[in-house]
């Protein structure tokens, strides 16, 4: 059946079994290979992308339910790259192998939308879905928080795509 | 772009077709040319990999060129797994190079035979580069100041390099220009670069500096590109069928028909493997992996399993103490003279054994390969840290020459010594030469974890003599495994004093530095572990279990003699005979351990007196190697629950001394990473074998740690001007005795078992 989306502000159309998962959608079809596979059942958050504007899991999410809806990926999070996490994971040298990174920072990102100055408990409590087997989670942390700190000094003139 | 997905007319805002379209193209098109893939400082580096040789560049050793842009390309080929080794690597380089950092760019090549034996692993590649990449710096800044001073019009003598430029008094020229305008072809020879010396440590101007690793951009906006984002047109996808054993299963009967109803669903594949990888394997094949995976649950196999489809954990520990307790079997890797005569004349002797369960590597991206021939040529594209021992198995499964295989070698999400074992990439290669083209094989989580080469469970067996004061007068520790090396690399095993094979890389942690009087270590193979599964090097491999033995072991012998547990390893880490240490690797030998201890001591407030129920406890490592000791202690801060056996560990300490630290922040990254890993293992991790397979497949039930469960951390580094060593493990092998230490101190209960579940704790306190 033919689904229809927008992704990182593209409508696309596509025809495939309403069951496939949107990971593979994203990753295979549409070409997206910043979001990953890593556990294939919602409990690693590597898959994660925003769906009007929510972190979701995309392994789980069968294409047929992003029908109408907006998506976003790590490509479309910042047109030019520099949304205020992904400078902070850069300031703060966060990434090891990277392979969870695009999740973490787009589950990140909706977690400050929740809580733009979050306590160590409010993100250890969200970002807890989104394992990295490096281990890099001091500097996941610490990378929220100088992210947060930057968006809250910055006045919001600069919207992301989704917004 | 794929035929059942359109672009709709751009919208406002729409990227447009073209990004999409282009995105795909660089991908095929940098397949069609020779995959490359470079890190720049340009975001779009990836799309602008470098060429062989580019026209004109100075190219004085394999290792880098200076193009006449004065881009200096230097050549990786090392795997970047997360270690950010391309950084250390170029930065060595660049600092006998004299060069401009910011001149400098990484490019990671194929598997040519010029860049030699390839592998990516033990904590290795800082301390074997560090030499050839420094007089590979230093030739060429040489030769750049030979022809730079023929420019300038003065002698070589009145000239000095830096930052890319050659500087006579107020005269100066780029190295850009240099490359440019003169005439310097200069190369040189191994002898000839053996012959350059080095840098004094007060000289250097980036090792040791702080910067940024060239990698991590592309980390953070999509761009960086892994093994399972490869693609080639052309390609299907597969998903394999694997039998219930290891080895020596055989497919009686294999019905599809149930898959013939999946759309995109093509076929499957029974491999015929002639080089024994995978035996009694399929592959489904469909034109997408979701089709592949789908189909793959829709086929009934019957398969006859090999012998070990019964095997359980109890069963392989089971097997592990009868060789123990057979004095016949091992090999002898320590033995010194009286070991026995000291514990007929020991006043007191202490013994114990010690358990470690499975592990899962669980690296985050499940193993995979795309495999592609062209014009008889192989190409694999898949990430691997050792390329040169999974050529030979890729060219006796496809039955062709090895000079006819290549690997490009992808970003790895996650090595941890999974992909040292490269066995993945040979159903892929299988599979597409049943196809006849290329094929993208991806493992589901459960498939990677069912392949996974687990990290062996041990069983070992301490003893401990004592004299009437109390003095340690011997120790032995038998240690048996599954043993990797002997499974894959049986040349790389070494040879006991008694004549009989030993795999280094999983007793190496146990040749400790301490004054113990006589010691015996023992080796032992599990040979049922071996036939069951096969053992994996896994992040610090045979240390992650041994030390864990060793360390818990004389926190029992201090507190058996009464002593403080730091000032009882203290007094015995004495650099004295074969503990004196020797040049280049080793220098200051125990003495180094000592410092690191004492240091950890002081950071941790090691004799402030703890609540009710917690503790401190202490362990530390020379690493893995004592050829490459990377000194290590580490002091564990620990709450147990009395009502639930759960331990909160609050801090972890740790110290190191690597010698000369080449990439600061790399460097403590790694230290986080494996203490942390080294905490997962102990209290979150672990599983177990039922039925010839490990029970815990995915994530629901296998437990890594979680940012919640992280523990304050301080780390600190000893200033060292030593030579480097290795950093990405041996931080792991002391944080599980640590804990165990510390449950000690807390609440006064032994634990002998990796992982240490609250269930098994509060049964040993109630024992009390």
């Amino acid at each position: 059946m033919a689904i229809n989306f927008r992704i990182n502000g593209e409508d696309i159309s596509v025809d495939l079994p309403s069951s496939t998962p949107l990971l593979w959608v994203i990753r295979d079809e549409i070409g997206f290979t910043g979001t990953k596979f890593g556990c294939g059942i919602g409990l690693c958050g590597a898959c994660t992308v925003h769906v009007d504007g929510r972190a979701t899991r995309s392994c789980i999410t069968p294409v047929s339910a992003a029908n109408n809806s907006a998506i976003t990926t790590i490509e479309g999070l910042s047109e030019t790259g520099e949304h205020p996490l992904q400078q902070a994971w850069i300031d703060t040298q966060t990434p090891q192998c990277g392979y969870c990174q695009s999740g973490q920072i787009m589950q990140a990102a909706t977690l400050l939308r929740d809580f733009p100055n979050p306590t160590d408990q409010q993100i250890d409590n969200v970002m807890n879905g989104n394992l990295c087997r490096c281990m890099a989670y001091v500097r996941i942390r610490e990378a929220i928080k100088l992210a947060a700190q930057r968006m809250q000094q910055t006045s919001r003139n600069t919207p992301s795509q989704e917004d | 772009m794929r035929k059942n997905l359109k672009v709709l007319p751009a919208g406002k805002g729409a990227v447009g077709e073209e990004s999409i379209v282009s995105r795909r193209g660089f991908l095929i098109g940098a397949a069609g040319a020779g995959f490359i893939f470079a890190f720049s400082r340009s975001s779009d580096a990836l799309a602008g990999p470098a060429g062989s040789l580019a026209e004109g560049a100075f190219e004085p050793t394999i290792w880098y060129q200076i193009q006449k842009n004065g881009r200096i390309v230097v050549n990786i080929a090392e795997a970047e797994m997360g270690q950010h080794v391309g950084t250390a690597l170029a930065r060595i380089v660049a600092d006998e190079l004299e060069a401009n950092w910011s001149d400098v760019e990484l490019h990671y090549v194929d598997t040519d035979p010029k860049w030699g034996a390839m592998v990516t692993g033990g904590s290795w590649s800082v301390w074997q580069n560090f030499l050839p990449m420094s007089r590979a710096g230093a030739a060429g800044r040489i030769a750049l100041i030979d022809e730079g001073a023929k420019l300038l019009g003065v002698a070589p003598k009145q000239c000095r390099a830096r930052d890319s430029h050659v500087i006579a008094g107020e005269q100066s020229i780029s190295y850009a220009e240099i490359v440019s305008r003169g005439d310097i072809t200069r190369s040189y020879s191994e002898q000839q670069l053996i012959q350059i010396s080095i840098k004094a440590p007060a000289q250097r101007r980036l090792i040791g500096g702080q910067s940024r690793a060239l990698d991590i951009p592309d980390k953070t906006n999509g761009k960086a590109i892994y093994g399972i984002d490869a693609n080639i047109d052309g390609m299907v996808y597969g998903r394999p069928l694997i039998p219930p054993t290891r080895y020596s299963a055989k497919i009686n009967h294999l019905d599809d028909s149930a898959a013939k109803g999946i759309a995109g669903y093509i076929k499957t594949i029974e491999l015929n493997d002639p080089s024994g990888t995978v035996p009694g394997w399929a592959v489904v094949i469909a034109d997408s992996f979701h089709a592949a995976n789908q189909a793959a649950q829709k086929i009934s196999v019957d398969w006859t399993p090999g012998d070990t489809a019964s095997v359980d954990e109890a069963q392989l520990l089971e097997h592990g103490r009868g060789l123990i307790d057979d004095s016949n079997v091992g090999s002898l890797v320590v033995d010194d003279d009286g070991v026995d005569q000291a514990f007929t004349n020991a006043h007191t002797s202490l013994e114990a054994e010690y358990l470690t369960h499975s592990v899962l590597h669980f690296q985050l991206e499940p193993v995979n390969a795309l495999a592609v021939e062209k014009d008889g040529k192989w190409e694999i594209h898949t990430g691997n840290q050792w390329q040169t021992l999974i050529i030979p198995v890729l060219a006796k499964a496809l039955e062709v020459p090895e000079s006819n295989i290549m690997l490009r070698t992808y970003l790895l999400g996650g090595g941890f010594g999974r992909r040292l074992n490269g066995d993945y990439a040979v159903p892929a290669a299988l599979a597409a030469k049943a196809m006849g083209k290329p094929v993208k094989l991806v493992f589901t989580r459960e498939d990677d974890v069912r392949f996974d080469s687990v990290r062996s469970p041990s069983v070992q067996r301490l003893r401990m003599a004592f004299d009437e004061q109390g003095q340690v007068t011997a120790m032995e520790q038998h240690s048996t495994a599954g043993w990797p090396t002997q499974v894959m690399v049986p040349a790389f095993l070494g040879t006991g004093k008694n004549g009989e094979k030993f795999d280094p890389f999983a007793i190496h942690g146990a040749a400790h530095w301490y004054s113990f009087g006589a010691h015996r270590l023992r080796a032992i193979s599990n040979d049922l572990a071996n036939a069951t599964f096969r053992p994996g090097w896994l992040r610090s491999v045979g240390s992650g279990w041994v030390n864990w033995a060793l360390e818990s072991f004389i926190d029992e012998a201090a507190h058996q003699v009464g002593e403080d547990p730091i000032e009882f390893r203290l007094s015995r880490l004495i650099a004295a005979g074969k503990n004196a240490g020797s040049e280049p690797n080793s220098v200051g030998g125990a003495s180094r351990q000592a410092n690191v201890l004492r240091r950890v001591r002081d950071l941790s407030n090691w004799n402030q007196s703890q609540p009710a129920s917690s503790g401190l406890g202490v362990a530390t490592s020379y690493g893995q190697e004592r050829n490459m000791p990377t000194w290590t202690a580490c002091v564990a801060k620990v709450h147990v629950n009395l009502d639930t056996g759960k331990v909160t560990v609050e801090k972890l300490t740790v110290v190191t001394d690597a010698g000369t630290i080449i990439h600061p922040d790399g460097a403590h990254a790694q230290v986080e990473g494996a203490a942390l890993w080294g905490l997962s293992m102990a209290l979150h991790e672990g599983t177990e074998f039922k039925q010839g397979q490990v029970i815990d497949r995915n994530l629901d039930s296998y437990t890594p740690l979680r940012m919640g469960d992280i523990p304050e951390l301080e780390l600190d580094f000893i200033a060292s001007t030593e030579n480097p060593m290795g950093l990405g493990e041996p931080a792991t092998t002391v944080v599980g005795p640590a804990i165990g230490n510390a449950i000690f101190a807390a609440v006064g209960v032994r634990m002998r078992e990796l992982p240490i579940k609250p269930a098994a704790l509060l049964a040993a306190m109630q024992a009390v």
